[in-house]
């Protein structure tokens, strides 16, 4: 294993913006994971940690395989990570936003510029990724249909779910989108949390990664994957949105499974405790997503069930 | 008459609006209707001043009038009131959410009530500032999509530019891509800075807002006529200019200058070493209409837009 400093820029105070990276093995460019890109992507920066653990682990027993280079990125922007904001601290742009990049653009389309330019020939490119409203997920891979992505292999992460789907507009300066508009196979793994870590969920995260890892001929890891993946589309997923704003107070947990009728949350009112409303199960399914923010708005979808 | 066009419970004892003021005037049955749209970016305030000038000219000559103005000066705000250029709570930017869904989310539910009081206007006039690090000479951003019909239009509202640009899939999820898509010609302001009213530019404007309704027989009271814009149009028409060192900026040229290559624009100075980082000469020739404002940089940081002298053409 080596590190190497994959892009840096130089700041007037601050010590300089630097993205560091882990590298396994030499050869052909097989693997690029990488982890947190916005500053409160603790759980994707900490899964990230435990993979490079992993993979320093399996070198030291001989079970990488020759002529593959396995690249890992723990962290995309230590700069908002360390001062507590999700994006970049000057002027509150989404680096997941600013791909490809332009080497003579604006900061952060420099800063993805810088990175692509180093990621983008790896045929395999995996991203531990984060979603703009606040909850927990069921561990799964994402992938957008852009005419290059291949939903068979994500089934070998072997996470319960592979779900499918559209492209939107904005979809299209994500690094996931490029990626696979540059021919490297794209997956966006989401373990239970983001903000806080999740030990039990990351370590999946850390063992569905090997798993694919093997199953591309990469490592010798030699457990068997955790699921059967079930391959679905977002459109079949049943949202679940709130009548009242108010207090949030789910009584169900993700992965769980509930039956049509039953309770999931009540909203209350802030100031008295009396329930607004109570939020049922429309259909029986799987808990796939609970927004896990203490308040919630009106007509916001704080449940994603699958349907069974 | 003030209507609530969208009304959302938030959690804690308070009600997000979305108002409109709208003045009508003339006896005509089938009357003509501009909406003046403003504050999608909660940060943007030049339009404030706007809103409340065309209103006031109005009021007080109700008589000219006769049409339709509708006046939407806060679009986002929670936004406006929390200095928040995004949605607050969602870090989400309002001006990707169009066409909005009407059962979607707050934020999809506001955007799509918008959306369907906005469609059937003339002219709609979506009002921005910039940002808070940048300031613009007053100007209209047309997609090269739309030019043909909203050129015509944009060359009345007296800005001094008019900046065709290049159709980018991201922008398909903003307010004025949404409404020109679906037939009601929207046309994009940006003017002065983030945060701040530049009188000078609002006045300027309003009269353009005045002209054109007077062109379209919705105002027959006195209208100043108005400049002649450049228009920034083909390939590669602006040349920018981006910091290559992080530093303090000190600008040395203002709007509207005319630059050779190689003329100063600004300093970025090191105030630790007390040294000069990097002196920034024009990249081109032409006039600039976009300057730093924020003087803190970061390696990358936009600090001029030129029309390229050869770019330019006057309509």
């Amino acid at each position: 294993m080596r590190t190497e400093i994959i892009y840096e820029n130089h700041s007037l105070y601050r010590d300089s913006f630097k993205i560091m990276a882990y590298i396994f093995g030499t050869g052909k460019k097989t693997v690029c994971i990488v982890g947190n890109m916005r500053g409160n992507e603790y759980q994707q920066l900490y899964t990230c940690s435990r993979i490079v653990q992993a993979l320093k682990k399996l070198e030291r027993e001989d079970r990488l395989s020759d002529g593959q280079e396995i690249m890992v990125i723990p962290s995309l922007n230590p700069y908002s990570m360390n001062i507590e904001k999700r994006f970049w601290p000057i002027d509150n742009t989404d680096i997941n936003r600013m791909f490809p990049g332009y080497s003579e653009g604006e900061t952060t389309q420099r800063i993805a510029g810088g990175i692509f330019e180093k990621i983008k020939d790896y045929e395999y490119g995996i991203q531990f990724a984060s979603n703009y409203m606040p909850g927990e997920f069921m561990p799964h891979v994402t992938m957008m249909k852009t005419g290059f992505e291949d939903v068979k292999s994500a089934v070998e992460f072997g996470m319960p779910y592979v779900v499918v789907r559209n492209t939107r507009p904005y979809d299209t300066t994500t690094l996931n989108y490029n990626w696979q508009i540059w021919e490297t196979k794209a997956y966006s793994l989401y373990t239970t949390t983001t903000d806080r870590i999740n030990r039990e969920s990351a370590e999946r995260g850390v063992s569905s990664v090997l798993h694919f890892l093997e199953s591309i001929g990469c490592v010798r890891y030699g457990r068997r994957p955790g699921y059967l993946s079930r391959v679905i589309d977002d459109r079949e997923m049943i949202p679940v949105r709130t009548e009242a704003a108010g207090l949030f107070e789910p009584v169900v947990e993700v992965e769980q499974e509930v039956r049509e009728g039953d309770l999931l949350a009540r909203i209350l009112n802030p100031t008295d405790a009396e329930e607004r409303s109570r939020i049922y199960a429309p259909g029986n399914g799987i808990l796939f997503f609970r927004h896990s923010g203490q308040l919630t708005y009106a007509h916001t979808a704080v449940f994603k069930l699958i349907p069974v | 008459m003030v209507k609530t066009i969208a009304e959302v419970s938030l959690p804690v004892m308070e009600k997000l609006k979305i108002r409109k003021n709208r003045l009508t005037g003339g006896r005509e049955k089938e009357k003509k209707r501009i909406s003046i749209v403003t504050g999608v970016h909660g940060d943007e305030l030049e339009g404030q001043y706007v809103c409340f000038e065309v209103s006031r000219r109005i009021q007080e000559h109700p008589e000219y009038l006769a049409g339709i103005v509708d006046i939407y000066p806060a679009v986002n705000p929670l936004g406006i009131d929390s200095i928040t250029r995004g949605i607050p709570a969602f870090d989400l930017d309002m001006n990707r959410v169009f066409p909005g869904n009407r059962n979607g989310s707050m934020t999809e539910y506001v955007a799509a009530r918008l959306m369907e009081d906005l469609s059937g206007s003339d002219l709609c006039i979506d009002i921005h500032a910039s940002n808070i690090f940048l300031t613009e000479i007053p100007q209209v951003r047309i997609n090269e999509l739309h030019r043909d019909r909203l050129v015509p239009m944009a060359e009345g509202l007296n800005v001094d530019l008019i900046w065709i640009h290049g159709n980018s899939t991201v922008l398909e999820s903003t307010l004025a891509y949404s409404l020109n898509s679906t037939g009601t010609p929207t046309l994009v302001v940006e003017m002065g800075v983030g945060m701040r009213i530049t009188k000078a530019y609002c006045d300027q404007l309003t009269d353009g807002i005045f002209y054109v309704m007077k062109n379209m027989g919705m105002w027959s009271g006195p209208a100043k006529e108005v400049r002649k814009p450049l228009i920034a149009a083909g390939a590669d028409p602006v040349s920018f200019l981006n910091a290559p060192v992080s530093g303090v900026f000190l600008s040395q040229a203002k709007h509207g200058d005319s630059l050779r290559k190689g003329d100063p624009v600004g300093l970025i100075i090191d105030p630790l070493e007390g040294t000069i980082r990097e002196r920034l000469k024009a990249p081109a020739d032409g006039i600039l209409f976009t300057i730093r404002e924020y003087p803190v940089v970061n390696e990358g940081s936009l600090i001029a837009r030129i029309l390229k002298r050869e770019a330019g053409e006057r309509v």
